[in-house]
């Protein structure tokens, strides 16, 4: 909201210092978002007057003006164009400094001398004009004359103040003024509004008016204005209303306008003779009337749309003959607007239901200046004040104006809420304490009622505080208003210490982990969005239905990600285009699986939804793409094993038998497979490669690259029924030395090479200390179709040095079973 | 051309299509039957000769029909032959993943690095953790109940329009959505704590929210949040404002302090915007603060009664507060990230940084 500091010393003598205001201000909670300074640096432009205009010889963007400003020719160079010989404009001498610190100084340009400098508006600040200079000839000036006295011009401060939610009294420029006397401890004062001449005319006798729904307009007032004269408002007026960011109209619109800016209270004129059967009607939209608004569209009511909770109940303002000519707060019909031929106002002021006209605003896309008033919910007290405040303005500029007796339904605004707050509530919520007096210096400026009961504080809330609730939780409200006005920076900070300790949850214990070794395999964290385009599951063959934002930024971004997979490729591409290479990339986030697919989690709808919905299943996934140089399915393997170390893991075997699951989606149908803990048999997540279909599909740049996967599910991962823990006891190791043996076998490919290697861990049996695959080998001597695998087996006993004898037993065994499995000794 | 001589191009050229064995070869037979010397192609040329229009379209029917069934038989046999092709590329090209020699395989001698955002989380959450808080966090799907109406924001509310909400297709309209704040979880925890007589909670919970902001150099659609919640006996608005100190100081470094000005959330009351001196010019007042040498972080304040009344625990018994905060923002301040997009650009450049 801007808010000139001029208006509000209508209020209070408030201080010019700004930087005190502003601190003020912002620690009442009227938050200052920024500070323009207008009027400054003008004292030293005078106008002037143009008298000649001649060509600058080789320049073709600037001309030399020769102007009088009162002290005979002056020679100006000017680049502007928008001028004719007689015109008067603005023109800043030098030595003058302008509104931003520009220097004004003597200069040569073309061999010609410019003297000063012919200014536009925007170079003045006062307006965004920068077309051309400033043109001043309707203000009958002479040249010299100051440009401020011209004008009229005065140094103003406008400050551009937030105003939260529950400051419905902050939303005009007396309720600031009052906030910030109180704070300041000035005397604050109203404004004095003289009653103009009423007809003792009943307004009833001149036009009616019915409220069909007390719950949507609790309270209305309608009066009628004869004698007017449509023109132009005062400029004090223009002045003010442009300050506060409005522009004027006519002066019956100017002074609707500047009411509401001053005292939070929107009000509608509408040409009487207008509006049919000289009545007003407040009742709520039937469905599917219709209505042409100011801005030329025709809008259908009574509609509901599919915001939660919309019934589709819009209020609007009817005729007599109960056709629609308005919508309450947001906008006038065209049919009844002020005109230059209106000589008679129907002044409307009443108070709408703020949430009704919200979800109207909202469903309708329509805001203005007065629906941001009325959603915060408008003071019903003022009606009469507004209507009176509107009569004073106007007659200001017609001095026929009468006023009926305003008819005001009810007739006595509903009085303050009482709310009864115990010194001790305070205290408990606060920690500090107040005395009664104290309280009351801070409230009763405030416009509440404070009143010492027997354990508290009977306090009555002034009518625009709306925001404070009338049932028990009203007292937080107030006590909240307390800190507020007393100051939040001046309540004692306490140093809170409990005896729970405090800690990490474990899943996040676990992702720190996997990212350090993530981060020591080399890999680099990427982000990548959770939303993603349509055709991603297609993309990735998983044949499931897609989880759908209905009201998306993008349609790129309008459905939830199944698999981290393709964002990751499409990093990767994008730094393998930018030359980067040896690229690991990996990120650790969750997966929406679409409930009708699976789902584990049904939650509380909302009051107005059906009770329990059921909740896509959010899987917490690591995934790592390998693309440096020379890599493929055996990096993602390795990772593998060592984190599964990292993490004590023990039993994951790789499952390539099984094919076509979601989790198998987008990669190498024959160089991947799942991760499986043998105890439980549960899939914990996929290593493999990249499907270079895939790869191919998403970017140029993987085209025939091979590129490494590792995914795991974390919760799996995490999750003590699922995996399996090596234990963390100590083992004693042998003191004795091991005993080493090499054996390679010839296995035929489909051999898998860890059923060997079981084998050999079973036959070395108590003896075995580790088996471990150290070459593998396909050609010249070893058939087609099958491979030789070496394999070092190290034995060690706990007791005793081994034997020949025992080593060799072991090493028959183990013979033996691999040839079970149809590996031979090579 | 007679019409049995078409008949059999069609007879020949299928049995062709289905004898090709490789894509290449129905490449060839697709190129013939469109080149000038194909008899279809001779055949639409004879069209014009036929001077009785009906027999003129029913010829040219006949041909169409021709050339359509000739190319379905074409693309059928290229996808089977293209399935063929791949599986015996895949059959070929398998690994048995078990056969890796770990030992020997090699990686970049470099060291990775964890994302800014995640290693900003991971340091509030220590800030935390050394606090007496438990780290908790949920889910980043959540219904109207708990993003809003839970915390005293009823459909309809005013304040409602703070949050951009994006809804998905599941439920009745507009009841599922991406949490706009990690607050839903004040519910969660409060819920799970009444259901176990758990109470005093002292939790922070990080996660990634959603809005329907467009990405700008302060602005992402998907960010971080991270969210405290204090509910004990005996809790004052004066213990929020010192553990906001407490942690700015911890986090921020010593000679940063914070402070709080009254603000508007209906789940708290009294509500505060929580500001801590300019991390850039160290309060001394510069462009990124306005020159007023305070910026904003978050925003907190004591629980609301009707937040505990929706949990059902007793406001007179009981009270706390709650605050939470931009993690991305942090980061930004901490490392001076001027573009907040870079965060999700992925470029290992930047990413390398940290």
């Amino acid at each position: 909201m801007l808010t000139p500091l001029s208006w509000l010393k209508d209020f209070a003598d408030f201080p010019d210092d700004v930087a005190l205001l502003r601190s003020t201000l912002d620690d009442l909670g009227l938050v200052v978002e920024g500070v323009e300074v207008v009027g400054d640096g003008l004292s030293d432009v005078v106008i002037a007057r143009i008298d000649e205009i001649h060509a600058i010889e080789g320049a073709d963007r600037v001309r030399l003006v020769v102007v009088d400003a009162g002290d005979g020719p002056l020679e100006i160079v000017c680049g502007a164009t928008n001028f004719a010989l007689g015109d008067l404009v603005p023109l800043a001498p030098v030595g003058a400094t302008l509104p931003g610190g520009f220097e004004i100084a003597r200069r040569k340009m073309r061999g010609v001398t410019s003297n000063g400098m012919l200014c536009s508006g925007r170079e003045l600040g006062l307006g965004d004009d920068h077309s051309g200079l400033m043109i001043l000839n309707n203000h009958d000036a002479a040249p010299g004359a100051p440009l401020v006295e011209v004008l009229g011009v005065e140094r103003d401060v406008i400050f551009d103040l937030a105003i939260e939610g529950n400051r419905p009294d902050a939303w005009c420029i007396r309720g600031v003024a009052r906030d910030l006397a109180a704070r300041l401890d000035l005397a604050y004062r109203e404004p004095v509004i003289e009653a103009i001449a009423r007809s003792e005319q009943p307004s009833a006798d001149l036009v009616s008016a019915e409220i069909r729904d007390e719950s949507l307009c609790p309270r209305l007032g309608v009066a009628v204005l004869s004698g007017v004269v449509v023109g132009d408002s005062p400029s004090f007026i223009v002045d003010r209303l442009a300050k506060a960011g409005m522009r004027a109209i006519n002066n019956v619109v100017d002074a609707s306008n500047y009411v509401m800016l001053e005292m939070g209270q929107p009000t509608h004129p509408y040409d009487l003779s207008r509006v049919e059967g000289h009545g007003l009607i407040v009742r709520s939209a039937k469905q599917g009337e219709s209505l042409v608004t100011l801005d030329d569209q025709e809008r259908t009511l009574g509609v509901a749309g599919k915001s939660l909770g919309d019934q589709g109940i819009d209020i609007v303002i009817c005729d007599a003959t109960d056709r629609v000519i308005g919508l309450a707060g947001l906008m006038g019909g065209a049919s009844s607007e002020i005109n230059d031929a209106t000589n008679t106002v129907l002044l409307e002021a009443a108070a709408f239901e703020p949430i009704t006209l919200m979800r109207t605003s909202r469903r309708l896309a329509l805001r203005s200046e007065a629906s941001a008033r009325f959603s915060k919910g408008t003071d019903p007290a003022m009606i009469e004040t507004a209507m009176d405040r509107f009569a004073q303005l106007l007659a200001l500029t017609c001095p026929e104006l009468t006023m009926s007796q305003p008819w005001v339904q009810p007739a006595t605004s509903p009085a303050g809420a009482v709310i009864e707050v115990p010194h001790a509530r305070i205290e408990a919520l606060l920690g500090i304490t107040l005395s009664e007096q104290e309280i009351g210096q801070l409230l009763e400026p405030r416009g509440f009622d404070v009143v010492a009961t027997d354990d508290g504080l009977s306090i009555t809330v002034p009518t625009n505080r709306s925001d404070i609730r009338k049932s028990a939780r009203g007292i937080a409200d107030i006590i909240e208003e307390i800190a507020r006005t007393y100051s939040y920076s001046k309540i004692p900070r306490r140093r809170l210490a409990w005896p729970e300790p405090g800690s990490p949850s474990s899943a996040q214990t676990l992702r720190h982990r996997l990212r350090d070794v993530m981060v020591g395999l080399g890999a680099t964290e990427a982000w990548t969005s959770s939303l993603v385009a349509p055709g991603e599951l297609e993309l990735l063959g998983i044949d499931e239905p897609d989880i759908v934002v209905t009201n998306p930024l993008t349609e790129g971004e309008s459905r939830l990600r199944r698999s981290l997979l393709p964002g990751l490729l499409r990093s990767t591409a994008m730094n393998l285009e930018r030359q980067q290479d040896n690229v690991i990339l990996f990120e650790l986030g969750a997966v929406f699986v679409n409930p009708a697919v699976r789902s584990s989690r049904s939650s509380r709808a909302g009051s107005l939804g059906s009770t329990e919905v059921a909740l896509p299943d959010e899987i917490d996934t690591l995934t790592v793409v390998f693309a440096h140089d020379g890599v493929d399915a055996t990096s993602a393997v390795t990772a593998l094993s060592v984190l599964s170390d990292a993490l004590r893991l023990e039993g994951l075997d790789i499952d390539q038998r099984t094919r076509r699951t979601a989790e198998l989606a987008g990669l190498h149908p024959t160089r991947s497979g799942l991760v499986r803990d043998v105890r439980t048999g549960v899939a914990v997540g996929v290593v493999g490669e990249v499907d270079p279909e895939l790869g191919g599909k998403l970017s140029s740049a993987l085209e025939g690259r091979r590129i490494g996967v590792l995914s795991l599910d974390v919760g799996r991962i995490a999750d003590n029924s699922k995996t399996t823990r090596k234990s963390d006891l100590a083992q004693a190791v042998s003191r004795f030395p091991s005993s080493v043996f090499d054996l390679a076998f010839v296995a035929p490919d489909d051999v898998v090479a860890a059923d060997i290697g079981k084998a050999l861990v079973a036959a070395a049996g108590e003896l075995g200390e580790s088996v471990a695959l150290f070459d593998v080998y396909r050609g010249t001597g070893v058939d087609a179709g099958s491979r030789s695998l070496a394999y070092r087996i190290k034995l060690s006993a706990e007791d005793h040095t081994l034997s020949e004898d025992e080593i060799s037993a072991v090493r028959e065994a183990c013979i033996a079973k691999a040839g079970e499995l149809g590996a031979r000794l090579r | 051309m007679s019409e049995l001589d078409l008949e059999g191009y069609l007879t020949e050229s299928l049995a062709a299509v289905a004898s090709a064995e490789r894509v290449a070869e129905l490449d060839a037979i697709e190129s013939q039957s469109k080149a000038k010397n194909s008899p279809l192609i001779a055949a639409r040329r004879a069209l014009g000769s036929i001077s009785d229009e009906t027999q003129r379209k029913e010829r040219g029917r006949d041909i169409q029909h021709i050339s359509d069934a000739l190319l379905s038989a074409i693309s059928l046999r290229r996808e089977a032959l293209a399935a063929n092709e791949r599986e015996a590329w895949l059959l070929e090209d398998a690994l048995d993943l078990t056969e890796v020699v770990t030992s020997k395989v090699v990686f970049p001698s470099t060291r990775g690095h964890a994302h800014v955002v995640a290693q900003t989380r991971a340091s509030l959450e220590e800030v935390f953790v050394s606090m007496g808080f438990s780290i908790e966090e949920g889910p980043e799907v959540e219904t109207d109940w708990y993003n809003f109406e839970a915390l005293n924001l009823p459909p309809g509310h005013p304040a409602r329009d703070m949050y951009d909400t994006m809804y998905l297709d599941l439920g009745n309209a507009e009841t599922v959505l991406m949490r706009t704040h990690t607050s839903p979880m004040q519910i969660h925890l409060l819920e799970a704590a009444v259901a176990k007589n758990a109470l005093p909670i002292h939790a922070a919970i990080p996660g990634r929210c959603y809005r329907l902001d467009t990405p700008d150099a302060r602005h992402l659609p998907v960010f971080h949040q991270v969210e405290g919640l204090v509910v004990d006996k005996g809790i004052t608005f004066g213990d929020l404002a010192g553990v906001i100190e407490t942690f700015t100081a911890a986090y921020f470094g010593p000679d940063i302090h914070s402070r709080l000005r009254p603000a508007y959330f209906p789940f708290t009351e009294p509500s505060a915007e929580f500001e801590i001196t300019c991390t850039i010019c160290r309060g001394e007042g510069c462009r990124t603060c306005s020159k007023t040498g305070w910026i904003e972080l978050g925003g907190c304040g004591m629980i609301d009664p009707a937040v505990f009344d929706a949990v059902g625990i007793d406001s007179a018994e009981w009270s706390g507060f709650a605050f939470g905060f931009g993690i991305d923002r942090c980061a930004q301040m901490r490392h001076s990230i001027a573009d907040m997009r870079a965060l999700i650009e992925n470029d290992v450049r930047f990413s390398r940084q940290f």
